[in-house]
């Protein structure tokens, strides 16, 4: 495949740019007659500066989806994209370097390491590249989740809101291409959960922060522009400009369709 | 989830199987010990048994003298036949014996030395105890007149000779080097070989002419009873026509007496070998200690399951108990296997140094057996006991809190417990010093372990600068990657103490050891400096006495100006052995400035001796007190004339006069002679006289006064050498042990790293990480030995001031280089551990529960 069909980020401004992008993208587990797809050749793009939910029932492939794009997980078929750079083939070393210089994570928990502080944890992807943050993007973004009074303490000396706040600081202080966040707000009370997806929605408004988050809840997805659904490892429709109802709307449809065809295959 | 079980299992029996090791070693060396020295008594017991005859004629307590210069009494050639008509005796043979001659190789090496001796003695065909002849002519014929001899077979094989050959000798007689034809090979009646003696068969009137002027006297007579006549029947007959100070005994009472003998001495290698594996133990019990803590902390949400579905707190204990009685039982019985292996190693090992046991079995008897089990258990089970303690008061709610925190005791508690230790330690210790003998050093080595294992237990918070000092080390040379490492052994302050302790432990030892050998290196460079006046010394490769003729034909050297003969033996004083020096006192007087503190050496003379200040402090001499010292021809009164300082130039406890020890019935035989030249001649001049007179003869050597400083401190090295080695093996233990907490430690750490990989942690990073942790520990370990180290061996050199050890020195370059040799294992002990923490999986570990 030539580059240049393979650059979409810098094509016309009329089409927006793309951020991440998988096509036919497959991911089996097992062997033999046990062999089972968690992804069946999934194909989609991420646009740039906005903010994604992938949903799904268990078992859809979101998470496989969201480990295959964040190097975290090779696929077995097909190509996973960030950017212009194509994940396939890359080494350990490379797929390291990439994640630590291209993408942001946020986990659904253990997000922080308990031996260094919130600045420190902050730093880590930066500093574990050997560079200093920006003081003026490090100040913005510790503003924008407001972590200023904090910084010198362990995570075992802050709540779970303010561990993901940190989390989502840590993501974003090093500005990566696109941040990857799984549940970020599963584990939260629900005002905690509503401050981390505003910081979510504000780095993606205010610095055109290109977010994937993986998630359960109707209400996180209505933070978003836009949801892609996922079912059986392909995608089975999308929803923009979503609102939380019209999200548990779409929901309920598409699991009475599963309902349906699973009737209807048996 | 099965899969996780296993996996867990799998790791946990990894994890097991190195405190099993600890064990393993720590066994070993006890077994190991007992072994070898099983080996040992047997080999020289099958000597005994098969050298000693029904009935022993001998002088009078002639084996009281054996051990320290040579009994110069004899028995006249007409007492055999006396005892030969003697109606019980069905055989008498006299036999002269002596020590000290060694046969030259082909290659002008010394064969065997170095311990075992050179026997000499002529040929009959007596039959020992063991009912097998003590020696029998294997091939060609026995030697005689006065150039002809037969050699052992393992010897004349060692020396390259074949029956016809010409044989070089040493002798302590009238010819210091001879020739002689060989013209047999005998065979020595025990099945264990000779342990490296060397023998050498004369003719019979040879040897009396070589060491009893021609005389026709026997150094013992050997009995054999007639039939159905008793050993102690002919002994009471024989012991009736005895002359004056000569007796007889019972084969089996001689044989008794001198394995008796023997036994003591191994006793003392065995101990010395068991003190090492006591160390080793200790060390191995830190890493035991440490292994089941780490695992009831992992397991602690089990165990906490356990105590909500209703298991007892002696469940939960026992549970443990019998995981640690399994792996106890285990590495035990390994260990007596692996002891075989060392034992062959020491076999080996000895072997290299002329201790010959190529013959000897190595015996497993009961008692090893039983004593390595026994060790081995109890070591493990103690160890055990408090992890499995604090397993027992896990709250069966925490099965449902997120994390698990173990009860621990508070740091204030191990501060008190371990300050109180190091202080009873320390006062153990100053009342081992002021004692006397092996009480004061089992005094002195029982604080020292207190000190240990207080300061062990104080290392959590005691060790805490080093590792923030090094922490900011770290930061500084390798930053995030470096705050990591730091962080994570402050992690868990318990554990990194304990591991450092270990370490620590083996390093203390080291560091005591390098002190007390430089120290005595220093004393000996001192003492030859500020009181030896000859130039040139002539002594003995292998601490053998030579013969006085050497120091007659040196005298005769164009350019001597005075030779001081020095001899030393052991005669009694007041019922034991004391160690006495002989010397010429004019003679000495040129060759050493000896600074009296009483009286003078002049005031020497054959009815008078000098004792050491040490000597007289502890049997409370004043000039011109009587000493009673008994020799073995007689007792002799002699007259407190002077003292001098004890560590000095003059080693001995006593000091008398040649001729003195001479009559007391001391074969003459040198040890060391002080050469003083004429100042109008050159030093290489001299030496080149002397080195003409010396030439054929390797065990002696001549030396200057740096050449004789440089062999004694040889000598303190090949001592320190040997402690290294099996201090060697407690380091190894230690080194398990960083290897076994940092394979916890990543394990436990799993989901961590993880995160760490995922945020962009390369796996170099990630290994540099483990790494400087591992360095970490190690060096903790090492500053906090080299410190109790020092402070342990400025201790004893002070307390050992008087013993020859008076001045200190302490090699900071030394000790600096064991710190940085730790930190280097450090490197090597996180190598696994880390090219595991790199391995794992980063989408298992972050998704791990």
């Amino acid at each position: 495949m030539s580059r240049t069909t393979t650059a979409p980020a810098t094509a016309t401004d009329a089409r927006p740019a793309v951020a991440a992008r998988v096509v036919g993208l497959r991911k089996f587990y097992g062997r033999g007659d046990a062999v089972v797809a968690a992804l069946d050749g999934i194909s989609i793009d991420f646009v740039a500066g906005e903010f994604t939910a992938v949903m799904g029932p268990s078992g859809s492939g979101k998470s496989t989806l969201m480990h295959c794009m964040a190097a975290l997980d090779t696929a077995s078929a097909g190509d996973v994209f960030l950017g212009d750079q194509r994940l396939a083939g890359l080494g350990d070393k490379q797929l390291t370097l990439l994640r630590r210089d291209k993408i942001g994570f946020v986990f659904q928990a253990y997000n922080l390491v308990p031996t260094l502080t919130a600045q420190e944890n902050i730093e880590l992807p930066l500093s574990i590249a050997g560079r200093k943050p920006d003081p003026e993007w490090f100040d913005t973004v510790i503003d924008t989740v407001g972590m200023r009074d904090r910084l010198r303490h362990r995570p075992n000396e802050l709540s779970g809101g303010q561990q993901q706040r940190v989390a989502c600081a840590r993501a974003l202080v090093s500005r990566p291409q696109i941040v990857f966040a799984d549940e970020p707000t599963g584990n939260l009370d629900s005002a905690s959960g509503a401050e981390v997806l505003g910081f979510l929605r504000r780095s993606v408004d205010d610095h055109d922060q290109t977010i994937v988050m993986v998630t359960h809840d109707p209400i996180a997805a209505g933070y978003t522009d836009r949801v892609v659904f996922l079912a059986d490892g392909v995608v089975v429709d999308e929803l923009r400009e979503p609102t939380a109802d019209a999200v548990l709307e779409k929901m309920k449809v598409l699991s009475a369709q599963a309902v349906a065809g699973t009737a209807a295959g048996a | 989830m099965r899969k996780v079980t296993w996996r867990n299992l799998v790791a946990r029996k990894i994890r097991l199987a190195l405190s099993a090791f600890a064990i393993v070693l720590g066994v070993a060396f006890v077994a190991g010990s007992f072994i070898f020295t099983d080996a040992l008594g047997g080999a020289f017991n099958g000597i005994i048994k098969g050298t000693t005859a029904d009935v022993e004629v001998a002088p009078k307590n002639a084996g009281d003298f054996a051990s320290f210069g040579q009994d110069a009494r004899t028995i006249p050639a007409n007492v055999v036949d006396k005892l030969a008509a003697l109606p019980g005796a069905a055989d008498a043979q006299g036999t002269v014996e002596v020590q000290g001659v060694y046969v030259i190789s082909e290659q002008d090496k010394l064969v065997g030395g170095n311990g075992p001796p050179g026997l000499a003695f002529d040929y009959d065909d007596t039959t020992a105890i063991t009912g097998k002849r003590i020696l029998t002519l294997q091939r060609g014929q026995l030697p005689r007149g006065d150039a002809q001899v037969a050699l052992d077979e393992a010897t004349a094989g060692k020396a390259g000779y074949q029956i016809g050959d010409e044989v070089t000798l040493v002798t302590p007689g009238k010819n210091p080097t001879m020739q002689a034809q060989l013209t047999g090979i005998v065979k020595f009646g025990s099945e264990g070989g000779l342990v490296g003696a060397t023998l050498t068969i004369f003719d019979e009137q040879a040897l009396q002419g070589m060491f009893f002027e021609g005389d026709d006297v026997y150094t013992s007579i050997s009995l054999t009873t007639a039939d159905g006549v008793s050993q102690q029947e002919l002994t009471d007959a024989a012991n009736k026509v005895l002359p004056k100070g000569v007796v007889a005994e019972t084969g089996d009472a001689v044989a008794k007496k001198n394995e008796d003998a023997i036994g003591e001495a191994l006793g003392f290698i065995n101990k010395f070998l068991l003190i090492f594996a006591g160390v080793s133990m200790v060390v191995g019990t830190f890493l035991i200690i440490n292994t089941f803590s780490i695992l009831v902390a992992q397991r602690s949400r089990e165990l906490a399951l356990l105590r909500a579905l209703g298991a007892s707190r002696r469940q939960v204990n026992r549970a443990v108990l019998t995981e640690a009685l399994v792996v106890g039982m285990l590495g035990s019985l390994l260990g007596i296997g692996v002891g075989y292996l060392l034992a062959i190693g020491l076999k080996a090992l000895f072997g290299a140094i002329g201790l010959d046991l190529a013959g000897a079995d190595l015996p497993i008897q009961p008692r090893t057996v039983v004593v390595s089990l026994v060790v081995g258990l109890l070591v493990t089970l103690l160890a055990a006991y408090l992890p499995a303690r604090r397993a027992s008061r896990i709250a069966p709610v925490a099965a449902m809190r997120d994390e698990v925190a173990m009860p621990e005791s508070t740091v204030r508690r191990r501060l008190v417990i371990g300050s109180g230790l190091v202080f009873l330690g320390i006062a153990s210790m100053v009342v081992g010093f002021i004692g006397e003998g092996g009480a004061g050093l089992s005094l002195t080595g029982a604080g020292m372990l207190g000190v240990l294992v207080g300061v062990s237990l104080m290392s959590p918070v005691v060790g805490r600068p080093v590792i923030v000092g090094l922490g900011a080390l770290y930061r500084r040379a390798f930053g995030t990657v470096g705050v990591l490492a730091k962080e994570n052994s402050l992690r868990n302050p318990r554990r990194t103490a304990a591991t450092a302790s270990a370490l620590m432990i083996g390093l203390t030892l080291v560091a005591l050891m390098s002190i007390l050998g430089a120290s005595a290196k220093k004393s000996t460079d001192q003492a030859i400096d500020e009181s030896l006046t000859a130039e040139l010394i002539v002594s003995n490769a292998i601490a053998q006495d030579f013969s006085p003729q050497i120091a007659e034909q040196i005298r005769s050297v164009d350019g001597v100006a005075s030779v001081a003969q020095f001899r030393q033996a052991g005669p009694e004083v007041g019922g034991e052995q004391v160690y006495v020096g002989a010397t010429d006192p004019t003679a000495l007087a040129s060759a050493l400035k000896l600074p009296m503190d009483v009286g003078g050496l002049s005031a020497l003379d054959d009815s008078a001796v000098l004792v050491s200040s040490n000597t007289a402090k502890s049997k409370g001499y004043e000039v011109g007190d009587q000493v009673a010292m008994k020799f073995p021809k007689m007792t002799e009164k002699l007259t407190v004339a002077g003292v001098y300082p004890s560590g000095g130039a003059l080693f001995t406890d006593y000091l008398v006069t040649l001729d003195a020890m001479e009559t007391g019935g001391y074969a003459p035989r040198d040890s060391l002679l002080y050469i003083t030249k004429e100042p109008r001649v050159s030093e290489s001049q001299v030496r080149a006289g002397i080195d003409a007179v010396l030439e054929g003869n390797p065990t002696v050597t001549l030396k200057n006064q740096k050449e004789f400083a440089d062999e004694q401190k040889q000598q303190i090295n090949q001592l320190l050498a040997i402690v290294y080695a099996l201090l060697g093996l407690a380091v190894v233990i230690a080194v398990l042990g960083i290897v076994n907490t940092l394979a916890l430690s990543v394990i436990e750490r799993t989901r961590e790293v993880g995160l760490l990989r995922a945020v962009g942690v390369t796996r170099r990073q990630l290994r540099r990480m483990v790494r400087l942790e591992s360095v970490a520990i190690a060096v903790l370990g090492a500053v906090l030995g080299v410190i109790l180290g020092v402070a342990f061996g400025i201790a004893l050199q002070r307390a050992l001031a008087d013993q020859g050890i008076d001045v200190l020195s302490v090699p900071w370059v030394q000790l600096a280089i064991f710190v940085l040799v730790s930190a280097l294992v450090g490197v090597l002990a996180a190598v696994l551990p880390a090219m595991r923490a790199a391995k794992l999986d980063v989408l298992r570990a972050i998704t791990t529960e």
